[in-house]
């Protein structure tokens, strides 16, 4: 057991490949079960069915373990527990509970294996077991990778399921009739005589029962909630300022913080003068870290004002000073020392290259910050026995293992009180606010302490985007692509990531090429090569990782290569689609938007494939040029996620995640001069504004077998569909983001 | 010094200077008003002073002169406010942080202009920033809360 933990705790990687070379955990540790949390709490007259479902004598309440970012989780989580269990969402409560090991991520190991989502082979199919134990090994609980609806997809619908049916079992032996004559509705046990016995008053005589677990999920013809538009469970609280996030937290006796880290990331502070800000009014400690300064006041403004007043010594940056160098680091990376590994080599394409006519493209992806709307925040309470923690985080069970180091005592005694998140993007998968507010609130015992970061602040430290440049090459014939051969340079966020938690990773990055090495294309000769760039300013995972940056490399290029061939962009993509969901999704927006019909003078349009988290993705941009500059008429959108949980919010995120992927391709970016990310607040760079957005139409498809999440997969189409769709307006090929640098948008 | 914040009367202790963002927040607890830039670039702030859209964080508390109305004032879940019932029918939020200062812009917009155009919508709601991506259904709820004021 002890082997087995330590591999997995240096081995694990989220969204990356892990080389296990035949470890093995042992069948105890994998078979077994993790302790369900919720029994540590229960009452004597409480049912804990499993970790997800709670029923006392007072209530119904669905624990929803995933992060709620703004996705929608909580609500999805809710209706897929209470579908099976027979309550309507007006009879439960929710919470996200304690972190606990049992709520470890089934759905992870599928994206972080070197295998494309479509590959069911033994090799494919062996890796995701294995990955799929170090989840579980691990108690890896995690939101993101746009797994939570494949995690809990089966997952809760069982928990639900064993509720209902030990509730009937205890209403069967309360009644003595029969479990097979009890139905279930509404939160009640209904005997045949139409009697009702609800659940809430079953709750004790069910917590003595051992729960019934061999119980047959229902068939999709009988579901009363999957797949039909519900309110979400935050909507009202969403609508009537009534939603408390991480930021809006009080805690009794509860005091504001706020700090000036190095903005020259990763490097220390070196001294400083507060003399200025140490009798500002409201003002309680000034407190020296490391690596910057922080004020304790009794109010957020102020504090962020006595910060503005101290001068502080910074050292420099641990990376180039200059954006130049960071592009000369990439430029420098297409070499055999920096190959990451070849992920793709169909045909032969050297040789199908010497003497053609080969077509050949430099692209570029900037960092880009993540700078969801509610800045970092955390309310941290040391005490001497106890550390409270109030905030929202992604990877819920790694802020108390690592706050637990950091202060020297045990996990057990770090609790979490996860919130609802304003918004993440990735943001919270880091742990800057954490460690910042933790470090502080020591300085205050038993006191709890508000970390509030000035945006200015949460720009200065955001892990960013990978940065990265690609190469293509490719050549065409007889009206065909027939050679399509990228080398994609980027750092690698994942490593960067996973040097923080702790977990270094050892294998090819799976993200670099991710979104271009398991393009869904037959192309006689095709190979993708991924070079991974030194780390440079630190990055991280940002909605839709490395297929933000590769997507767009290899849906433009290919765009390049059947202009060249004289060939239709959408016809040229259905001959060479070689896979039945990609070719679904294709099919779905060229009918959606009726291409090849008549478009005005002046219009263009483009499309985008590309598969990311296991979602093959098409989108249709339609632009017009006008003498003010390029505006964004319509987009029709189409994914294949095997099952759509609830339409309302799946089309909600997915029209967010195309304005997510056009606006920061229009007008984000990140970029350095002495050290320090330049743009510092939202009036450089906000993504898209209200007036940009064009009209989008959305389709989710239900073919494929599997149920897959969609928050990510909208993102990666939609800058090379506007590249495109820009190419096809007016003759201009964009071949770096963000795209205001070679043309302005309305 | 005294503010009126939703018909009632607060007395409040600190510098001129504050912006009434850190007021409504830390002073007197009312966090439905949203921190988000402290510049006037993303709206979250926004709250109405004698029923015109103002971003809080730049207003200071000493330059206040009328009366305060943040989200709570206009509705509440159980009796909401026209625009607050389009948002709920639409589901426009996603994380919604932004979003009780899109409502707050909004209505303070459908008061000056009962009938908006779609560039009129376009033009006065697009200092207000979301990050999720709800612009299609912020626009679809204005246009529904409109007709029904209309109607009433």
């Amino acid at each position: 057991m002890g082997r087995g933990k330590t591999i997995a705790r240096r081995s694990f990687l989220i969204g990356s490949a892990v080389v296990l070379g035949g470890v093995a955990f042992g069948t105890y540790l994998v078979k077994s079960d993790p302790e369900n949390p919720l029994a540590q709490n229960a009452g004597a007259g409480d049912a804990v069915f499993n970790p997800w479902v709670k029923i006392t004598g007072s209530g119904i309440t669905l624990v929803t373990p995933h992060t709620d970012l703004g996705q929608g989780v909580t609500a999805m989580q809710a209706m897929l527990i209470a579908e099976e269990l027979d309550v309507e969402l007006d009879q439960i409560s929710t919470t996200p509970g304690q972190p606990a090991a049992a709520y470890y991520n089934t759905a992870l190991a599928a994206e972080a294996v070197p295998f494309r989502s479509n590959d069911d082979g033994f090799a494919a199919s062996a890796m995701r077991e294995t990955m799929g134990a170090v989840m579980k090994v691990l108690g890896a609980q995690v939101t993101g990778g746009s797994t939570s609806v494949p995690d809990s997809f089966d997952k809760l619908r069982h928990a639900g399921a064993v509720a209902r049916e030990t509730l009937k079992a205890a209403a069967s032996a309360e009644t003595g009739i029969d479990a097979g004559q009890l139905k279930t509705e509404r939160g009640a046990v209904v005997l045949p005589d139409g009697t009702r016995m609800d659940y809430t008053t079953l709750a004790a005589a069910a917590a003595r029962m051992e729960p019934v677990t061999d119980v047959p999920l229902r068939d999709p013809s009988q579901w009363r909630l999957i797949g039909k538009s519900q309110q979400r469970l935050d909507t009202l609280a969403k609508s009537t300022g009534t939603q408390v996030y991480g930021i809006d937290v009080k805690v009794d006796g509860m005091v504001h913080a706020s700090v000036r880290s190095n903005p020259r990331k990763g490097a220390p502070m070196l001294g400083f003068d507060a003399t200025a800000a140490e009798g500002m009014r409201g003002v309680q400690k000034i407190v020296a870290l490391p690596y910057g300064v922080a004020v304790v006041a009794d109010n957020t403004w102020r504090a962020f004002r006595a910060l503005e007043e101290i001068e502080i010594d910074w050292d420099v940056a641990p990376y180039p000073a200059e954006q130049s160098g960071h592009w000369a680091a990439v430029a420098a990376s297409f070499t055999s020392e920096r190959l990451d590994k070849e992920w793709r080599h169909d045909g032969d394409v050297d040789a199908a290259l010497d003497g053609a006519d080969v077509l050949t493209a430099e692209y570029r992806a900037p960092y880009v910050a993540h700078q969801p709307l509610e800045p970092l925040s955390a309310v941290v309470r040391v005490g001497s026995d106890r550390v409270d923690i109030w905030a929202a985080h992604q990877l819920p069970r790694f802020v108390q293992q690592r706050v637990a180091k950091r202060l020297g005592i045990e996990t057990a005694q770090i609790h979490l009180h996860n919130q609802f998140a304003g918004g993440s993007f990735g943001h919270r998968l880091e742990f800057d606010n954490i460690d910042i507010a933790v470090d502080v609130a020591r300085e205050v015992p038993d006191t709890p302490v508000k970390l509030t970061f000035r945006r200015e602040e949460d720009f200065a430290q955001d892990y960013n985007r990978q940065i990265g440049m690609a190469r293509g090459r490719g050549a065409h014939a007889g009206g065909k692509v027939t050679v399509l051969d990228l080398d994609i340079a980027t750092v690698s966020a994942s490593r960067s990531q996973s040097k923080r938690l702790g977990a270094p990773v050892p294998g090819p990055d799976t993200q670099i090429p991710a979104g271009a090495w398991n393009m869904r294309y037959a192309i006689p000769d095709l190979r993708v090569r991924a070079y991974a760039v030194p780390e440079l300013a630190p990055t991280s995972s940002w909605r839709s990782v490395g297929a933000s940056t590769a997507g767009f490399f290899a849906e433009s290029f290919l765009d390049e290569l059947i202009h060249a061939a004289g060939a239709d962009p959408m016809e040229e993509r259905l001959r060479l689609v070689d896979d039945d969901d990609a070719r679904g999704v294709l099919e779905a927006v060229a009918e959606m938007s009726d291409w090849g019909g008549p478009l005005e003078a002046g219009k263009g349009r483009g499309v985008a494939l590309v598969t990311s988290f296991g979602v093959p993705t098409a989108e249709v941009v339609e632009v017009t040029a006008t003498d003010a500059g390029i505006r964004i008429d319509r987009v029709w959108v189409a994914a294949e996620v095997g099952r759509v949980v609830d339409p309302v919010t799946f089309e909600n995120v997915v029209a967010g995640g195309v304005i997510w992927g056009l606006g920061h391709a229009m007008n984000s970016e990140i970029t350095y001069s002495d050290g320090r990310a330049v743009q510092d607040n939202f009036h450089m760079g906000e993504g898209m504004r209200l007036h940009q957005c064009p009209v989008i139409k959305v389709r989710g498809l239900e073919n494929g077998v599997t149920v897959r999440g969609v928050g990510e997969p909208p993102v990666p189409p939609a800058a090379p569909a506007l590249a495109n769709a820009i190419f096809a307006a007016t003759g201009t090929r964009l071949r770096e983001m963000p795209f205001f640098r070679t043309v302005d948008f309305v | 010094m005294k503010l009126m914040v939703n018909g009632r009367e607060h007395e409040v202790d600190v510098e001129d200077d504050m912006p009434l963002l850190w007021v409504l927040r830390d002073e007197l607890g009312f966090t439905s008003v949203k921190y988000g830039c402290g510049i006037a670039q993303c709206g979250a702030c926004t709250v109405q002073v004698d029923g015109i859209a103002v971003r809080s964080c730049q207003l200071a508390v000493g330059d206040l002169d009328g009366d305060v109305t943040t989200i709570e004032g206009l509705g509440t879940p159980e009796a909401m406010h026209a625009v607050q019932q389009a948002w709920v029918d639409h589901q426009v939020a996603q994380c919604g942080y932004c979003q009780s200062g899109q409502m707050m812009q909004a209505t303070s917009f459908l008061v000056l202009n009962g009938t908006p155009s779609d560039d009129q919508i376009d033009a006065a709601m697009s200092g207000n920033l979301c990050r999720c991506g709800t612009y299609p259904r912020i626009r679809a709820a204005i246009k529904t809360a409109a007709a029904k004021l209309q109607g009433a």
